[in-house]
């Protein structure tokens, strides 16, 4: 009797866990073919690919647990960048976005660009809360919206569609430098992370994120304002988008208005394989993490191992679609 | 010097006049109980009250003083709190968190963002100490059983510090000890000088801790009385508008062989039914009674293939058949009338006719595949005037006509299957008495034709008259099964809780 129930709830484990087994067995798989993978500068890489990704996760994050999506986070990510990078190039950079502009402190434009990113995410909040729109279909909008605003902003004379280079060195200190061992990038993934978690679990925000995407009625009846939660929340993840375009035009040294594109797509499968429930509701920030560097390690694998792009978007796919039905079967099973 | 009043108040819903001129007084440090058959607009008033609704005219006098009440963070505010008929739990979250939601206590004042963990925990203890309840403030509300979530519920009532505390059913789930429980605690708030709007059905309740009642019905007031001047019989008589003699059709069914039979269903949901047997015979009419979470709508969701089961066998004409889908039940000859009519029922932007046929609609088919169109309009016009639809066309659609010409339309759709077995969950539920005859009558005709009828009810009354024989369940089992004519409601509630731990 004591063997059955033990081994229920190791199914039960299992069950809940599945996708994310299947993952962890795949890393192996990676690691057995080519060990390599498990140098520290190789991991120490693949960590500082994942702190931008962690960021936007996390963002995504407050819109899933209310049980919908930001399908506007990857065109976010380019505008963020774009607009970031052309306030921050060298003086003698030739081919500079503002000719003319004079040297500004690091954190005008970065400030800049995640404050956009707050506006766009209230507007969302407000037609997702105010005009009963659905999330899937407001952020559908935003998101064409979003490329055609950043696409006129980037074409603007006399850059011309130019990818934006020479960006300044303390810029992209943040993206690629380290202080000793430890990238600049990865610790402000870990700050953002710690503050999330924060703002989740210990303030009245974090707890009406979960109300509402629990029982949306339930917060209703208890006086909870949804409106105000929902523009809250979408506000959070603009920002925190926003934030992580910046931290990936810091990175990669550029930006054009085509950055970041699909990158909501991995934001939102990291944040299923993480554990977060696309009926709402559930969801930790450890468990996104955990899904962005397993998402971000099989990635960088199926490369390092050698498999050909169009097999990665493959098995992606699959990976996504598994994730998402292995959640939904958690919760409608019980029937 | 009222304490609470509703005056004049009426509220109009597509298609039915939920309310109408209605008006409610309550003194202080009163138990004031509002009673009406369901679909009287007892909860409607509630709600109204409660901000969840706006009425069209009226006014609440609050204290004395008139107020206007726009959602239901004002009403909490100005001292209202209520206990929900259907429970509003948010599963995945702790018994604490529930309880103060939307007004956590915050780490140092009002406009700090951040939750005081500590004290929400020293205040839950507390509270739940005061009103001796047995829970544990970190559980998880997913984790707990039906009667338990009520209690998270009522002590969420409790702890607003309201001046008025409507109960909308609050012992539905409830044991008998839990409810004499949940009395001593009414009347401790009664000496605190709060208020309590107390909606039942339960008559023995009402006769026991209300000081004052109101009665509705069909969304009028009838009138108030003092609870001492009435008696069980009178407030039925007062509910229903006639004598209860009227209040069913005479029976004129009689059962006959064995039409259907359930052996041993048991899920593998460890808190859902459990070995449940029952036979149904031809031309029978088979109740199936007690409380919310017995888990009777689950059972009958799993004979018509809806839900998995992981044991028992089903016989039909004493064979054996597999059911694992409702296309095979409706093979099997089986309808389900389901109890969420807008929900799972209509499609409400849809005709009355596309309504009708959706469940029948291959045998529409010509050979050419085409749908034969003359034959539709032919069947849904019978089936309008056989079963007495009210509504101006077959083309209307189906949401703006009243809920109990839905039912009929929804009763009409399994009909034209052509049934032997029909099960109906909660068919009178929202429905006003006029069309809850008609539907009894469609019952009984049904029965008499020799089809085998079940029906979960909640209903006592409706149980005991119009059953032949009533399964009573209890925490997911067969608590027993009982002769309609020889029982009371007073057999079938004690058999209904008879597992509740």
């Amino acid at each position: 009797m004591l063997f059955d129930l033990s081994k229920k709830k190791i199914q039960n484990f299992i069950m809940q866990k599945a996708i994310f087994l299947v993952l962890l067995m795949l890393v192996v798989v990676i690691a057995i073919i080519n060990p390599k993978i498990l140098r520290l500068v190789v991991l120490r890489d693949i960590l500082m690919q994942s702190s931008t990704k962690v960021i936007m996760a996390l963002g995504m994050m407050f819109v899933i647990l209310t049980g919908g999506v930001d399908l506007g986070g990857g065109r976010l990510v380019g505008m963020a960048a774009v607009i970031s990078a052309s306030m921050l190039q060298t003086p003698d950079y030739l081919r500079r976005f503002f000719p003319d502009l004079p040297q500004l402190p690091l954190f005008v434009p970065i400030v800049m660009a995640v404050v956009v990113g707050i506006l766009i995410g209230v507007l969302n909040g407000t037609i997702v809360a105010k005009f009963k729109v659905p999330a899937f279909i407001a952020t559908l909008g935003s998101m064409l919206i979003i490329y055609g605003v950043n696409s006129i902003y980037f074409n603007m004379p006399p850059n011309n569609s130019q990818p934006i280079g020479g960006l300044r060195p303390d810029f992209t200190f943040l993206g690629s430098g380290s202080i000793g061992f430890v990238p600049v990038i990865v610790i402000f993934a870990a700050l953002v992370s710690i503050a999330v978690w924060f703002v989740l679990n210990k303030t009245v925000f974090g707890k009406n994120v979960y109300a509402v995407g629990g029982n949306a009625e339930a917060a209703t009846v208890s006086g909870v304002n949804i409106t105000h939660t929902l523009m809250g929340l979408f506000a959070v993840c603009g920002g925190l988008i926003a934030l992580s375009g910046v931290l990936e035009a810091a990175r990669t040294g550029g930006a054009t208005n085509n950055y970041g594109n699909g990158y909501e797509l991995d934001a939102i499968a990291s944040c299923v394989v993480g554990g977060v429930s696309t009926t709402g509701g559930v969801g930790s920030v450890p468990g996104v993490i955990a899904g962005v560097v397993i998402f971000s390690f099989i990635n960088y694998g199926l490369t390092f191992v050698g498999v050909n792009p169009y097999w990665q978007s493959i098995i992606k796919g699959m990976i996504i679609v598994a994730a998402v039905s292995f959640d939904i079967r958690k919760y409608v099973q019980k029937k | 010097m009222y304490s609470l009043e509703m005056n004049h108040v009426s509220k109009v819903f597509p298609g039915v006049k939920a309310l109408d001129d209605v008006t409610l007084k309550v003194r202080p440090r009163t138990v004031h109980a509002l009673m009406g058959e369901n679909g009287a607009g007892k909860s409607t008033l509630m709600k109204c009250l409660f901000g969840l609704y706006t009425m069209d005219e009226g006014e609440i006098l609050f204290q004395g003083g008139k107020v206007s009440i726009p959602d239901s963070a004002s009403a909490l505010k100005l001292g209202i709190s209520m206990i929900h008929q259907e429970l509003h739990p948010i599963p995945h979250r702790t018994v604490m968190e529930n309880i103060w939601l939307g007004r956590f206590p915050r780490v140092g004042g009002t406009w700090s963002p951040i939750v005081d963990h500590k004290e929400m925990y020293r205040r839950t203890e507390s509270l739940l100490a005061d009103l001796k309840l047995n829970l544990n403030p970190k559980d998880l509300l997913r984790d707990l059983s039906a009667s338990k979530a009520q209690s998270v519920e009522i002590a969420k009532a409790v702890s607003y510090d309201a001046k008025i505390i409507i109960m909308d059913e609050p012992s539905s789930s409830l044991t008998e000890n839990e409810v004499e429980h949940l009395f001593s605690i009414i009347n401790d708030l009664k000496g605190r000088g709060v208020s309590i709007v107390y909606i039942s059905h339960k008559m023995e309740e009402i006769l026991k801790i209300s000081d004052e009642v109101t009665i509705m019905r069909d969304g009028k007031s009838v009138g108030t009385w003092p609870a001492s001047e009435l008696t069980t019989d009178l407030i039925i008589k007062k509910m229903v508008g006639r004598d209860l003699s009227h209040r069913f059709p005479p029976k004129e069914n009689t059962p006959g062989e064995e039409l259907l039979r359930v052996a041993g269903f048991t899920s593998p949901h460890a808190k859902s039914f459990k070995d449940v047997s029952f036979t149904l015979k031809k031309g029978e009419i088979l109740g199936i009674g007690g409380l919310v979470g017995a888990q009777r709508t689950e059972v009958m969701e799993a004979i018509f293939g809806l839900r998995v089961h992981s044991a028992g066998k089903l016989y039909i004409h004493g064979k054996e058949v597999f059911v694992n889908s409702a296309f095979e039940a409706k093979k099997h000859g089986m309808a389900l009338l389901t109890e969420e009519r807008r929900a799972t029922g209509i499609f409400p932007v849809l005709s009355v006719m596309e309504n009708l046929l959706i469940a029948n609609m291959k045998s529409y088919q010509k050979k050419s595949r085409l749908l034969d169109n003359r034959r539709m309009v032919d069947d849904t016009k019978r089936s309008i005037k056989l079963l007495n639809v009210k509504t101006p066309n077959s083309k209307t659609l189906i949401k703006s006509l009243s809920g109990g010409n839905q039912q009929k339309v929804l009763f009409a759709r399994w009909l034209l299957t052509l049934p032997e077995i029909l099960i109906l969950d909660e068919p009178t539920r929202g429905i006003d008495v006029g069309a809850k005859y008609e539907i009894y009558m469609i019952m009984m005709e049904l029965a008499k034709q020799g089809k085998g009828v079940v029906m979960i009810s909640s209903e006592m009354p409706e149980l005991i008259g119009m059953t032949d024989r009533i399964v009573v369940m209890s925490e997911g089992r067969v608590a027993g099964i009982v002769d309609s004519q020889e029982t009371s409601q007073e057999d079938i509630m004690r058999l209904a809780t008879k597992f509740i731990q």
